[in-house]
């Protein structure tokens, strides 16, 4: 194996971005992400791309819109109340079809919150921030190794699909630092020409980037129902999830990101004591590994949603698993995390409860 | 948790390296293949005010980052053996810089490591190695890492820093590392 270094989650990001050939950043500072514009502003000179601490989170997230339409990999990044900011621009983005990649390191909310982590973004980067029926491929990961890939991966699905896609982590995953193999950038996709970009009209036709549909009449019930067609694909194409002592466990727990990592260390434990417990977390939050949830509910007789919130994917888990299970929920908004011992007691409660109601 | 797994902390003033002593560390497991998780408390963090580092080292992989229950604490301050004494896990380590603490752990069932890391630090001619000093101390009764791979974590650091402190800090280390001898364990005293 390769040498591992040392780097923070922050950093990890934005040097798998720049690896990817991410060459234009805009960003506005906000803890706990203020090393990833840090190390861009560093790094981007480096290697002739462009770095630009915008005088807003608007400000930042249309820099990219602008960057994307004359063809470069562009990115931002930015924390909870920074990322309501952006929605606006985030919905253009969408709606002229321009790839980029977004990271939000959610803290606590609402509002102006805390700077300590949490999970309450899910269902604004999940459903939809911004207006209009436009869909996001959203990113959870749960170490640094799957921060800098999941990140390259990021830019590879954004041009190919031509959409933004969003790295949902938390404040912990972008302060923590562990060793990471930066292995080199290797697409995952074959990504065509980019035949839609702003570079100069010279001996060619002229092309329009917009999101305003006027003209014809039902012009953009057309462009949303193509929209679909592509979301519809990427559903099928684009589906990651981990999972983790499924078969044969009477009780899967379930977690994104941090949490995530907690839970699995939690059931590992549980499964050496002999408990039926298993794991499934989902890598990307949309599309959500529904066919996981379909397989499990064959054979598990409940369910566990753990969240750094107050239950979002836990509603994306009842529509997986189609609430054919019991399905309990354990977590907090605001910055309160699980330890390994609390989501244990979980556990045990649960099927104690399940052993009970079958004698 | 399994005995594979080792979280610990550590505390002072901000402007002790507790930052620096926590990152050591981690370049340490790196160099020996292990595991390991390093975070930073973050915050309105100020120099002079409290900061602490933990880090969670492991053979196996690394569930939860977070620290709450640390086998082993290495205290800079008063204020933080006010703040984390009673965190620690029962029959844990606590390395205590002697010079900067004004009383002894109350708790009977911890492994104690007192040093006088600021003294020893003014003695080596630089008050800012007490840090390292009482890194030393906590390597050569923990049993976690090697020494060597501390020292090689140390020159790392600095390479790019100020190569010049290099051998300071590995002298540091050492005088830490001898002072200690002086403390044994609950279980060297068996």
């Amino acid at each position: 194996m390769a040498e591992k270094v040392l780097l923070k989650g922050n950093e990890v990001m934005a040097e798998a971005a720049v690896q990817a050939g991410c060459r234009f950043f805009a960003g506005y500072p906000i803890t706990p992400q203020n090393e990833v514009p840090e190390y861009f502003s560093r790094r981007l000179p480096q290697v002739g791309g462009v770095f630009v601490q915008a005088e807003s989170e608007v400000a930042a997230i249309n820099m990219v819109f602008g960057a994307a339409a004359a063809g470069a990999r562009a990115m931002t990044s930015s924390s909870s109340p920074g990322v309501s900011l952006k929605q606006e621009g985030i919905s253009y983005i969408a709606a002229a079809e321009l790839p980029c990649v977004i990271a939000n390191m959610q803290r606590g909310g609402p509002g102006l919150g805390n700077i300590r982590a949490a999970q309450g973004d899910y269902f604004q980067s999940v459903k939809g921030g911004g207006h209009g029926d436009y869909k996001l491929i959203v990113l959870a990961p749960a170490s640094l190794q799957e921060l800098y890939t999941l990140t390259m991966n990021a830019f590879d699905w954004a041009d190919y699909y031509r959409m933004p896609v969003m790295i949902l982590g938390d404040g912990i995953l972008a302060q923590i630092a562990e060793p990471v193999e930066l292995a080199p950038y290797k697409p995952i996709l074959e990504i065509a020409s980019k035949d839609y970009i702003l570079n100069g009209c010279k001996g060619r036709p002229s092309r329009v980037v917009k999101t305003l549909v006027l003209d014809p009449a039902d012009g953009l019930i057309a462009h949303n129902e193509h929209l679909q067609r592509k979301y519809r694909r990427i559903a099928e194409e684009v589906n990651l999830c981990e999972e983790y002592q499924t078969s044969g466990a009477e009780l899967i727990v379930t977690a994104y990101g941090i949490p995530g990592r907690i839970a699995k260390a939690a059931v590992r434990q549980a499964r050496k004591d002999g408990l039926p417990v298993g794991m499934i977390r989902p890598i990307t939050l949309w599309p959500f590994p529904d066919a996981a949830f379909a397989k499990v509910i064959k054979t598990a007789r409940q369910l566990l949603v753990v969240e750094m919130s107050h239950g979002q994917m836990l509603e994306d888990v009842k529509l997986a698993s189609q609430c054919a299970l019991p399905t309990e929920f354990l977590g907090k908004g605001g910055g309160w995390y699980p330890t390994e011992e609390i989501i244990r007691e979980k556990i045990d409660s649960m099927l104690n409860v399940s052993g009970r109601a079958r004698k | 948790m399994d005995a594979q797994s080792r979280k610990m902390i550590i505390a002072g003033f901000g402007g002790q390296g507790i930052v620096l002593v926590g990152n050591v560390i981690a370049r340490a497991c790196v160099i020996q293949k292990k595991n390991v998780v390093g975070m930073v408390a973050y915050g309105a963090e100020m120099r002079g005010g409290t900061a602490y580092a933990t880090v969670v080292v492991s053979d196996e992989e690394i569930g939860s980052p977070f620290v709450d229950c640390p086998d082993a604490a290495i205290i800079l301050n008063q204020p933080s053996l006010e703040k984390f004494e009673a965190d620690l896990r029962p029959n844990g380590l606590i390395v205590l810089n002697t010079s900067m603490t004004q009383r002894p752990p109350r708790r009977a069932d911890l492994n104690r490591i007192e040093v006088d890391a600021t003294q020893i630090a003014h003695e080596l001619g630089n008050l800012r190695v007490a840090n390292i000093v009482a890194l030393g101390a906590f390597i050569a009764k923990s049993n976690l890492l090697r020494m060597s791979s501390i020292e090689q974590g140390l020159s790392e650091l600095f390479s790019s820093k100020n190569p010049k402190l290099i051998d300071l800090n590995i002298q540091a280390l050492h005088a830490g590392a001898e002072r200690s001898r002086f403390c044994p364990l609950k279980t060297e005293q068996a």
